[in-house]
């Protein structure tokens, strides 16, 4: 019951300062005003403050009804059963200082203490008129002026400073009432219990104090010796304290990596983090756009221009160093030998990062490729970024050229593959030949889709290759699955691309094409889930002790559900409803970013903590975790909704700005959504120094073996 | 097995395999496309300035919000007057040296399809107010607005082209808001889309996935609230009452309350030029094909909206009065 209450203040609250806008905006199914320079800005101050002034007054009255229900419970009880109930509840120490002063039979002013601190609250009802004065102030009627609503925020302040100091003034007499009361009990239960004889009130209390006393010794099971660990299993736990985070396995020291290929990868991780938060953040503020147009009205920040600074920046920036730091040390591990060229890595990851840069400048300034999507960038800056992937092409090429192994690992497979292919696609859409009028739009259509379908879904493949049966500690269920996928992925997500342009003036037949390849996408996505969820069979355990595997399972769930949607997106009868709307970003994010990002984020936290010896704390970890998922699935969900509701729309033939209307509060759910997966790239970021910043820890044992081995 | 044990044999049957997949399904349909699509033989070239105007349109990203292809689905008929085909988009080529062709036909329509727009909201006075602050013609509009686009000046010359921007849009600025070369380009590109009309004898392309109309006691009365707000409200605002100094109220209007039906119909179908202190109204009624069912469930609404308070009409004496109109020369 208390505990409801508490809620209900709490989501109230949450409600009234987290989405003001969402009250704002559905009164008249307009956009928000708020901009940083407008009235809109002081409402919503004001709003806030008026909000925390009702809030106070609600846990004021709150308190007030608590203490009136102790009140009324405290005459139902008579005084005689009252004191009965003290004597069964009477703590073993108390029951101590009783029978020792029933022994002395003197000293009884000394009692009076600890039965003061026990004493139960009364009070009785003060008028709850105090707490409802506050309720009752409408902010949005009359005010339009900013001068008006300043000065009433100026107005408020001193008032809510009063409020305050009168919510803890009244809790202060509240408190010191209470104490009065209890002193007065103390002193009627005093003197009852000097009235009791003697030997009656030794039997009942000894006993008491017996069955309070008795301990188990926490010996009963594990018996008196001492935990050995001779087989390296089990954890000891030499440190006693509280886990306030389930406590999961450390990462497993590896053999030894040559430090200065360590030192790439772990640049290439440090750059990908700055263009997850750089790129989130923009999109972030995008997402708020929808909510807020007005927020700004800078050529930089317009949202035409950022919206593809913020796709590239994750794409080329974030995905794909992340990824491509990944896979310099997946190439030479599973090759069993070392990378072929350290110092190409360097070049490749300055390219990269020279065309991200260049490219989001590029795109600020209004300059761009001509307004295909993920081929903003211009030639000369994309350039850049093709010499980065050569480079390192030629690199993994020469370092599997001399493995030591005889057969390529699966994961190599893919990751060498999809590089060769990222480097096709690049090269089919920046060559003008095939360009003019509608050959923009078919190369377009293939474009686009083989950049997320065989750059990076391919890629990341590769890594969830590797990684996955290292952090299970089993084989891949399945290397046949692993090639049949590979061929098959092949085969018809090359198809696939124009299935974005269905029912547009490209060849009917093309767009037939691109339907039945998105159907025959079943047949790798099918392949390679059940391979992955093979893999965990009989593993499923070890979820719950590593920090690394929810991420990859999320990604394998994501890959399914994720795909398929895709697959189911590309019907003509659902074209029809999805096409053009939002649908198309929340499927772009739940794959992208539900299978991408956890697979990148999962192999992340499993090999850097191998690389520099230092793990991220865990309660960071799992906040990163969940507030990524929550975040994402807040993002889509009601994405997909409301589009759904406006595909439908658009299908009665209504006005084309009653579908704006209508998706307000589903955009606004989308913002709070990306805010959160924002927020999570904040812990991610974290972990990352925690992982990577030098520290100055002394290990005891480290020490202890070196101080030795110098003598 | 020999061919996934040998890197140089794996990796380059992948790349043939991709390769000659990308050749078949994009290299080909792209090169026959450009080949065998010529422009439509009346297509109009764009001028120089809507040229210029292109280029804004592209460097600020308005084709992620806004699509330029009408689709061949019934959905999509209120953006054009036929689905759009290869011919439309054959003239466009390489923009420059550094950027790419720009069909603009996008892939998400957060906002109207522009296909056609030159066409439905040709008005120099809506889309420079529009652009300036789009929330100051439609109230519920997420677009950005394009301030940097203008100037503001105290003592506007001659010359200039002053905005009439609401007051409550100016941001407590003083003075007018005059439009700079730059939005006078963009505002002639957007004047230049207009569907071509295809040749005649040449079978209109179909808009397919028809709606399903109930057939129930008749022909059931259309939505006219519905229909003003596709088709007027932009303008004539959900109030009716317009927007000072740029488009005419209709609550209260003698046009609207009046008897001579005949120039009211008139108005809606061909548009009006008539009143200098107003903007020139596009000729809504033929842009979106209009039937004396669509006709009379407007004027019934404007009648019987805003405190209107006038005669109501059938479609039945609409077609009438739409045969007489129809007879008139056009100019």
């Amino acid at each position: 019951m208390k505990k409801k209450r508490v809620i209900i203040v709490l989501v109230f609250l949450l409600l009234n300062t987290v989405f003001p806008q969402l009250l704002f905006a559905q009164e008249d199914n307009t956009p928000s005003t708020f901009s940083f320079h407008s009235v809109g800005a002081w409402l919503l101050i004001l709003f806030l403050m008026v909000m925390s002034c009702v809030v106070m007054a609600l846990i004021l009255k709150y308190k007030v009804g608590q203490i009136t229900r102790g009140n009324k419970e405290e005459h139902r009880l008579n005084k005689k059963e009252k004191f009965a109930n003290y004597l069964s509840n009477f703590s073993s120490r108390q029951i101590e200082a009783i029978t020792t002063w029933k022994r002395k039979n003197s000293g009884a002013a000394k009692l009076l203490l600890p039965f003061i601190l026990l004493a139960i609250a009364t009070f009785t009802a003060v008028s709850p008129a105090l707490a409802q004065d506050a309720t009752g102030a409408d902010t949005n009627s009359f005010l339009s002026e900013a001068g008006v609503i300043i000065t009433i925020v100026l107005l408020l302040i001193p008032i809510l400073v009063a409020v305050i100091l009168l919510s803890i003034k009244a809790k202060n007499v509240l408190t010191q009432y209470k104490n009065k009361k209890s002193a007065e009990e103390a002193a009627e239960l005093a003197a009852y219990l000097k009235t009791l004889p003697e030997d009656e009130i030794n039997a009942v209390l000894k006993s008491r104090q017996t069955a309070l006393d008795y301990r188990l010794s926490n010996k009963e099971l594990s018996g008196q010796e001492k935990a050995v660990d001779d087989k390296g299993l089990i954890k000891i736990n030499s440190e006693f304290g509280l886990p306030v985070v389930a406590l999961k396995k450390k990462a497993i020291k590896r053999p030894d990596i040559d430090p200065a290929l360590s030192k790439l990868i772990l640049w290439y991780f440090i750059c990908a983090t700055f263009w997850l938060l750089f790129g989130t953040t923009i999109g972030e503020y995008l997402g708020i756009k929808f909510v807020a147009p007005d927020a700004d009205h800078l050529s930089w920040l317009s949202f035409g221009r950022l919206r593809p600074v913020h796709t590239n920046a994750v794409f080329w920036g974030w995905a794909s160093l992340g990824m491509l730091g990944l896979g310099y040390y997946v190439v030479p591990r599973v090759s069993n030998t070392s990378l072929s060229s350290i110092k190409s890595g360097w070049w490749a990851l300055w390219l990269i990062n020279a065309a991200v840069v260049l490219g989001t400048l590029c795109l600020m300034a209004g300059i761009n490729n001509g307004g295909g999507e993920y081929r903003e960038y211009i030639w000369p800056v994309m350039l850049l970024f093709g010499i980065g992937l050569i480079l390192t092409l030629n690199n993994f090429l020469k370092t599997i050229a001399k493995r030591t192994t005889r057969e390529i690992y699966i994961a190599n497979w893919y990751i060498v593959a999809s590089i060769i292919f990222a480097l096709v696609i690049s090269f089919v859409a920046y060559v003008p030949i095939w360009q003019n009028g509608l050959g923009e739009t078919i190369i377009q259509g293939y474009y686009m889709h083989q950049g997320v379908g065989m750059w990076f879904m391919l890629f990341t493949l590769g890594i969830v290759y590797y990684f996955l049966p290292q952090q299970l500690n089993k084989p891949i269920y399945s290397y046949s699955l692993g090639v049949l996928a590979f061929w098959t992925q092949i085969l018809f997500y090359t198809l696939i691309g124009t299935h974005h342009f269905v029912f547009s003036s490209i060849p009917w037949w093309l767009q037939t094409i691109a339907i039945v390849g998105s159907v025959g996408m079943i047949i790798p996505v099918i392949a390679g889930t059940t391979n992955f969820i093979m893999t965990f069979k009989g593993a499923w355990y070890k979820i719950k002790d590593s920090y690394t595997l929810p991420f990859f399972l999320v990604g394998i769930i994501f890959y399914f559900t994720g795909s398929m949607q895709g697959t189911a997106e590309a019907f003509r009868s659902t074209n029809l409803i999805w096409h053009f709307t939002d649908f198309t970003v929340a499927h772009s994010h739940l794959t992208m970013y539900g299978i991408i990002c956890f697979f990148v984020w999962a192999s992340i936290y499993a090999i850097v903590p191998r690389l520099t010896g230092k793990e991220a704390p865990q309660i960071t970890i799992g906040a990163h975790f969940w507030m990524a998922l929550i975040g994402l699935l807040f993002y889509t969900i009601p994405l997909m909704y409301g589009s759904t509701l406006k595909g439908l729309l658009w299908l009665q033939g209504k006005p084309f700005i009653d579908g704006v209307t209508l998706m307000a509060p589903y955009w606004l759910w989308r913002a709070i959504g990306g805010s959160l997966m924002w927020l999570s790239h904040v812990f991610f970021a974290y972990n990352m120094y925690k992982m990577i910043a030098k520290r100055t820890v002394v290990d005891v044992k480290e020490l202890a073996i070196q101080k030795l081995e110098e003598a | 097995m020999e061919l996934f044990d040998n890197h140089k044999k794996l990796f380059g049957t992948a790349f043939l395999f991709f390769a000659s997949l990308t050749v078949m399904v994009a290299i080909l349909p792209a090169l026959s496309n450009q080949k065998n699509n010529a422009p439509l033989p009346n297509a109009a070239e764009l001028s120089p300035d809507a040229v210029k105007g292109k280029a804004i349109y592209v460097a600020n990203g308005c084709v992620g919000c806004h699509t330029q292809q009408v689709r061949n689905v019934d959905m999509d008929k209120v953006w054009g007057s036929r689905p759009s085909i290869a011919a439309d988009y054959a003239d466009i080529h390489r923009t420059d040296f550094f950027r790419n062709t720009a069909t603009l036909m996008g892939t998400e329509r957060t906002g109207p399809d522009l296909t056609d727009i030159g066409t439905r909201q040709p008005s120099k006075d809506w889309n420079l107010v529009h652009l300036y602050n789009p929330r100051a013609v439609v109230k519920e509009s997420i677009m950005p607005a394009y301030p940097w686009l203008f100037i503001l000046k105290k003592q506007p010359s001659k010359t200039d082209v002053v905005v009439n921007v609401p007051k409550e849009f100016m941001g407590g600025q003083e003075g007018k808001i005059v439009a700079t070369k730059n939005v006078m380009y963009l505002l002639a590109y957007l004047q230049s889309l207009k569907q071509t009309k295809l040749p005649d004898g040449t079978p209109v392309p179909a808009f397919l996935y028809k709606q399903e109309v109930k057939k129930q006691g008749g022909p059931a009365e259309l939505d006219g609230k519905a229909l003003f707000t596709a088709n007027c409200q932009s303008c004539h605002q959900a109030n009716g009452e317009g927007l000072p100094g740029a488009f005419p109220p209709l609550k209260g209007s003698p046009v609207v309350l009046g008897d001579n039906e005949e120039l009211y119909v008139d108005i809606i179908m061909h548009g009006y030029d008539a009143r200098a202190e107003y903007g020139v109204m596009p000729p809504v009624g033929t842009n979106a094909n209009f039937t004396e069912n669509e006709v009379a469930a407007i004027i019934n609404y404007e009648r019987s909206s805003w405190g209107n308070n006038g005669k109501k009409v059938t479609p039945e004496e609409i077609k009438k009065i739409l045969d007489v109109v129809k007879l008139k020369p056009q100019n």
